[in-house]
């Protein structure tokens, strides 16, 4: 399973795009947010938490199609289907690649932006907990969206309209917790909440996205 | 070792083999004859359990089975010696030292595999089979886009080194592979249009 995780990487690392893709929208959105709404910093402090969530959900959402279609395309799924790795456990190591080359790298960056968006200074430490507690949980969704769409001619729109709703919450819970920490108040429980569906995603979803890429394979 | 009895397979959710029976030893080769569209790459994901059959049985070793086909599994971004080790890690086994030399590839290893040719491809694909040490193997043309020279190559790799390891392996292919094997012909195994089981997924 460690030999996936290590070649997803270097896949991502060696082909570019992987990496560089989700950041660089990340960016773009919110260097832009700024001109679009005025420099207003009372506004844009307010704004901040939302749009940075909505901003790196987006760019978590830009590169899930390629989770399994390069594999598809190629064979390797199917090779790794008749391997002894069991396909519950590529899914769990291909999200665990895809959070590693776009989550991890847009949570270590958001307080960086956050800083361009005036977030309040209250808000960091939670932005910060709250990107590391909620992106795995994008990249588990996105992972079993790209599952039901493997093999699929320009199944990209159709992915984003399933995994969309199932972001949902997540954002609901993630952009909650770091507004509540802007204004001083309990983070806690949207915290909580969060970590809920993080877990639950990952103890679910890697047997559905093997279930479903069985049946893709036929 | 490997044994299959009455196999109704399908495609698209309409069967297209019917009641396919046969058995291959430890050491032997079969291979699969039959025009285009009869049905022998249905039949080899099936036997390998990538498609689900209809009836019948296919009994072979758990955890022994492997399967090839037209598409090789080649990251473009990784050398050679990086995708086969990739695949040694995944089935547990060690890279055997003499496999580069086996197919030819030992002057290719830091190559990437996007800058090598069809037929290069093909080999490091079928070195993937020396790579996995898998017993029981299911080819689905194996030998496309390989020269004369490198099919005497994979033929002396089967032979001397799989069949002699107590291997099996059952082959589609069009070509002679230039020792004697078994062949099975599938045309009196097409399934008539009436056999069942297809209709209800076809719906679904």
């Amino acid at each position: 399973m460690i030999a996936l995780l290590l070649r997803d990487l270097r896949l991502a690392i060696r082909a570019g795009g992987g990496f560089g893709l989700g950041l660089a929208f990340f960016l773009i959105v919110v260097v832009l947010v700024p001109f679009g709404v005025g420099p207003e910093t009372a506004l844009l402090s307010r704004i901040a938490p939302g749009i940075l969530w909505v901003a790196s959900l987006l760019a978590a959402l830009l590169s899930l199609d390629r989770i399994f279609a390069l594999d598809y395309e190629d064979g390797s799924l199917a090779l790794l289907a008749t391997s002894p790795l069991p396909l519950e456990g590529a899914a769990l190591m291909k999200a665990l690649a895809h959070w590693v080359t776009t989550g991890l790298p847009l949570t270590l960056v958001a307080p960086a932006l956050g800083f361009l968006l005036s977030l309040a200074p209250e808000a960091y430490a939670y932005l910060l907990i709250s990107l590391l507690i909620g992106t795995p949980a994008l990249s588990m969704i996105g992972t079993f969206g790209a599952a039901l769409t493997v093999g699929l001619r320009r199944g990209g729109l159709l992915l984003s309209l399933l995994v969309l709703p199932l972001y949902v919450p997540t954002l609901i819970f993630g952009a909650e917790a770091v507004r509540r920490g802007a204004e001083g108040l309990d983070p806690t429980g949207a915290l909580m909440l969060m970590a809920g569906i993080t877990a639950g995603s990952f103890a679910l979803l890697p047997f559905a996205t093997a279930a479903v890429l069985r049946i893709n394979l036929r | 070792m490997l044994r299959v009895q009455n196999l109704t397979c399908a495609r698209g959710g309409l069967p297209v083999l019917a009641d396919v029976s046969f058995e291959v030893a430890a050491g032997e080769v079969l291979i699969l004859r039959g025009p285009n569209g009869i049905g022998k790459t249905t039949l080899l994901r099936t036997l390998a359990g990538l498609q689900p059959a209809i009836s019948g049985e296919v009994s072979y070793p758990d955890d022994e089975g492997a399967y090839a086909s037209h598409a090789d599994g080649i990251k473009t971004a990784l050398t050679v010696t990086e995708n086969l080790t990739f695949w040694a890690d995944v089935h547990g086994a060690a890279l055997p030292a003499d496999i580069l030399e086996t197919f030819d590839l030992a002057d290719l290893r830091d190559r990437l595999g996007g800058t090598l040719s069809a037929g290069q491809k093909r080999r490091l694909g079928l070195a993937r089979l020396g790579v996995i040490g898998r017993k029981v193997l299911f080819l689905d043309e194996p030998t496309v886009s390989l020269d004369r020279f490198s099919v005497k190559l994979f033929a002396d790799w089967l032979q001397n080194r799989h069949l002699a390891a107590g291997g099996l392996a059952v082959i589609a292919t069009h070509i002679d592979l230039g020792f004697p094997a078994p062949e099975l012909d599938l045309t009196p195994f097409k399934a008539s249009l009436d056999t069942g089981g297809g209709t209800d997924e076809a719906f679904l």
